[in-house]
């Protein structure tokens, strides 16, 4: 076990050049730079020694290999750079959103998980009622209906039925819980509720699956309690790849939430990321790329570990 | 609602407000108003965005400003009085007694001597990007502490107007003397509010400040601008969550918001100094020959696209290159006998698939480069589209991300054909609004390439003639030779729509968004 964890601790490090090299080379084939969005983007008549000392002091005019040693070497040392175009360590920026985005991401999972174990399970046990197809109705319109499109549907009933509008600026939940919960439970309502969707139908699938195993057969035949059957058998097993599921969404929630974001104007990741792109702050790209990547490979290492704690067999291979 | 409801609607509140403004200003409160970008650093003089005038104008002062219910006028800010000599070379200002920096220093003569100075030549890293504007300064003198002297050394139509620029705050000689960037990371001015927080990506507050020498202003305690775009800042505004955005909005969100905010909403509306222009790339074949370039502005039906475009778009005015109502414009009559601006679209279009048949373009296939940003690009784009393809062009319509959309651009080497471009600035003076037309290796806004020294004689000539009727005079030939060479052509230019919450009183606006952004008349009627 210990061989197979420091594995794949080992294989984290060649990834992450990997897409850091692939990043890095991919922004720099685009054309154009921070300076034109900086200095032109409002048509301003900027005299074009400026640009050329703007462009010198983001060391944009050197060549590509150097800037990526620069940038690769400051990374060794655990320095993810300087946003372009606000000056800021991109660590610094990343960070002052990264616990809202957090946030967002745990209330939506802690929904979805509440959400699509017991949906799901029911809908398989009662497959075909009308139980089940109430539970697939729901499921489905989660997975057919946009996160933000959702949220915009939540903020308009909100405007319309109370003339309410969420806060606009985040407060700590130490600060003040009732603050941020009435800013941040919406967005984790739509989004939680597809994230629910997608865990409620691969839930109800798996258990159907597993329920025909000869196991379960077993143990019905030896009289065990069916209630024992599902939670102790049927249950643990079918977690796995629902685990999964889980997991990737969480780690897509990190930085995948763009629009959601923009809609219930969130100060996190993701629309960090849209802004980032859009003004070709590419350090800032980077350093969020290597962020989103991380977080897959931490989320891919934990449920591989949580594979483990499930099924002994993944242990004793 | 329908849309006739809602522009008598409309129509009603701008007639309310200034009855409103009547009111005496109550004191207090907290100006929440929204800002759709962001700044990438505090220092006015290296900054080109309104998302920079917004929430950081309320920390400073400039010489002069203009006076926002009569605009174009110009009035003091730090200066109480001025005086221009005969001959316009030398400019005197009185300042203000009394004016403390937000750190408790007084200001001087030497201030305003250190902030022109590091627009006109910036030292030890400090950024200006408009130097240029600054080039005919001779020297600065400082005869006491209350008196600044600027000498040109030549005459200049726009050095007055030039010292009421938004951008040109004046800073602390002494920070200055100390660190040239100060301004980059710091706020420190003589403005009604002083800093207190950035909350990146989030927020900016300010508080009012005490010592502000224009005695009971600010009203406000404090302001807070919350970075926020598109629709959630138009659910926002619906809300009451912030009381205003400054920059401007869609027809469609002046009726939403008209629709949703009922009798709390206050319509302002006024011509824009912002204008889309086509740019004809003239280092690519067929848009190197004149006749295509004006075959092409022929084409264009700009009175019926300002029609039809105003109700979708913020959109509505036909003029030339001079904003449409400024007293330099080209009046409507004389508007028309220009090229591409004729009211017989016909015989316009006639007279263009002459020219391209008789260019050897007939069938000419090119692509419009356009930026992905919806209002006002996407209509006028496929609206300018529509238009060449109804004398039988076969036209793209590329909209790209602001980034590749300007490195098309590129002046060296510029990929695009086509490109929808603007000009847009602060304020109508031609020596602003022109350089767009400039030739290239005079203009850094110049994409479409071209080197035309009639047009460089005629905008110097303008530029130091000091009387406005031969000033006229010059700009009317200016107009017309960009209009027969058709290098860059004018499409529409923009109407800006300001919807407010009546709660937030005493605000003007002007024909510019950079304008008016001091909020140290302003109130909250709560």
């Amino acid at each position: 076990m210990l061989r197979y964890i420091v594995q794949r601790i080992v294989l984290i490090l060649p990834t992450l050049l990997g897409v850091a090299l692939l990043v890095f080379l991919m922004l720099r084939a685009m054309p154009g730079d921070i300076t034109d969005v900086m200095f032109k983007g409002e048509g301003g008549s900027v005299p074009p020694e400026v640009i050329v000392a703007e462009r010198a002091r983001l060391g944009l005019d050197q060549p590509i290999w150097v800037q990526f040693g620069k940038w690769f070497w400051g990374l060794l040392q655990g320095n993810l750079g300087m946003s372009m175009w606000t000056g800021q360590p991109v660590a610094y920026e990343i960070a002052i959103r990264l616990e809202l985005s957090l946030q967002v991401a745990l209330m939506a999972t802690l929904l979805a998980v509440l959400i699509a174990i017991p949906l799901g399970t029911l809908s398989a046990l009662y497959k075909d009622t009308w139980i089940d197809q109430v539970i697939r109705v729901f499921s489905i319109a989660g997975l057919a209906v946009p996160s933000f499109w959702l949220g915009m549907i939540i903020i308009l009933v909100l405007l319309t039925l109370f003339t309410w509008h969420p806060p606009l600026t985040f407060t700590r939940f130490t600060e003040n819980p009732i603050a941020n919960l009435s800013q941040l439970v919406w967005p984790a309502l739509a989004v939680g509720y597809r994230y629910s969707a997608v865990a409620t139908r691969m839930m109800r699938s798996t258990i159907l699956e597993v329920l025909q195993e000869d196991y379960i057969r077993t143990a019905r035949a030896k009289g065990v309690f069916e209630r024992l059957v599902i939670m102790r058998h049927a249950l643990r097993n079918a977690m796995l790849p629902v685990v999964t599921v889980i997991g990737l969404e969480f780690a897509f929630l990190i930085g995948g939430l763009v629009v959601t974001e923009q809609v219930f104007n969130l100060n996190g990741i993701g629309k960090l990321f849209v802004e980032a792109v859009t003004r070709g702050d590419n350090t800032l790209v980077q350093g969020l790329v290597l962020l989103v990547a991380t977080t897959f490979i931490v989320v891919n290492f934990a449920i591989d570990m949580l594979y483990a704690w499930l099924d002994p067999r993944i242990r004793y291979r | 609602m329908n849309s006739r409801t809602l522009l008598a609607a409309a129509a009603l509140a701008v007639a309310v407000t200034p009855a409103l403004a009547q009111t005496t200003p109550k004191r207090g409160g907290d100006l929440k108003f929204a800002v759709s970008a962001e700044p990438p650093n505090y220092d006015c003089h290296a900054n080109t965005s309104f998302a920079f005038i917004h929430p950081v104008r309320p920390h400073y002062n400039t010489l002069l400003k203009f006076d926002a219910p009569n605009y174009p006028k110009i009035v003091g800010d730090l200066a109480a009085s001025w005086t221009v000599s005969p001959d316009g070379l030398s400019y005197t200002f009185k300042l203000h007694d009394g004016v403390k920096f937000h750190d408790g220093s007084g200001l001087t003569s030497e201030d305003v001597k250190a902030t022109y100075d590091r627009i006109r030549d910036p030292q030890g890293g400090a950024r200006s990007v408009r130097k240029a504007a600054y080039d005919d300064i001779a020297s600065i003198e400082t005869p006491d502490r209350l008196t600044a002297v600027v000498r040109l050394k030549k005459p200049n139509a726009s050095m007055l107007a030039n010292f009421a620029s938004p951008w040109d705050c004046v800073y602390s000689a002494a920070k200055l003397k100390q660190d040239p960037k100060f301004p980059e990371r710091n706020i420190l001015g003589t403005g009604p509010f002083t800093f207190v927080q950035h909350a990146a990506g989030s927020h900016w507050i300010g508080k009012r400040f005490d010592g502000y020498f224009v005695k009971g202003q600010p009203y406000l305690d404090s302001f807070r601008a919350i970075f926020i775009r598109g629709a959630p800042m138009v659910n926002a505004l619906a809300a009451g969550e912030v009381m205003i955005e400054f920059r401007g909005h869609s027809p469609a969100d002046r009726d939403r918001l008209l629709g949703s905010m009922k009798d709390t909403a206050q319509v302002m509306e006024t011509p824009w100094v912002c204008n889309l222009v086509v740019s004809f790339n003239g280092k690519k074949k067929p848009f190197d020959d004149v006749r295509v370039r004006k075959a092409l502005s022929l084409a264009i039906d700009r009175w019926g696209g300002a029609q039809a475009l105003e109700k979708i778009a913020l959109v509505r005015h036909v003029g030339g290159v001079l904003r449409p109502g400024y007293e330099l414009a080209v009046s409507n009559a004389d508007l028309e006998k220009l090229p591409g601006f004729s009211r017989n679209v016909e015989a316009s279009r006639a007279e263009s698939r002459r020219l391209l048949k008789e260019a050897g373009a007939e069938n000419l296939v090119f692509k419009l480069t356009n930026r992905n940003i919806a209002m006002p690009y996407t209509p006028v784009g496929v609206f300018l589209v529509d238009q060449w393809r109804q004398i039988g062009l076969n036209v793209q319509h590329e909209q790209l991300d602001t980034k590749l959309y300007l490195a098309a651009q590129q002046k060296d080497n510029p990929t695009y054909d086509a490109a929808l471009d603007f000009n847009c600035d602060f304020m109508d003076e031609p020596n602003l609004q022109l350089i767009k037309y400039l030739s290239h290796d005079r203009s850094p806004i110049n994409y479409a390439g071209y080197v035309d020294r009639k047009l460089d004689e005629l905008y110097d000539r303008q530029s130091g003639e000091l009387d406005k009727k031969k000033r006229v005079g010059i700009l009317r030939e200016f107009e017309r030779h960009v209009l027969e060479q058709s290098y860059i052509i004018p499409t529409i230019w923009w109407h800006r729509i300001i919807v407010a919450n009546k709660k937030f009183r005493d605000w003007e606006i002007t024909p510019s968004h950079y304008l008016n952004q001091d909020l140290a008349d302003v109130w909250l009627d709560q």
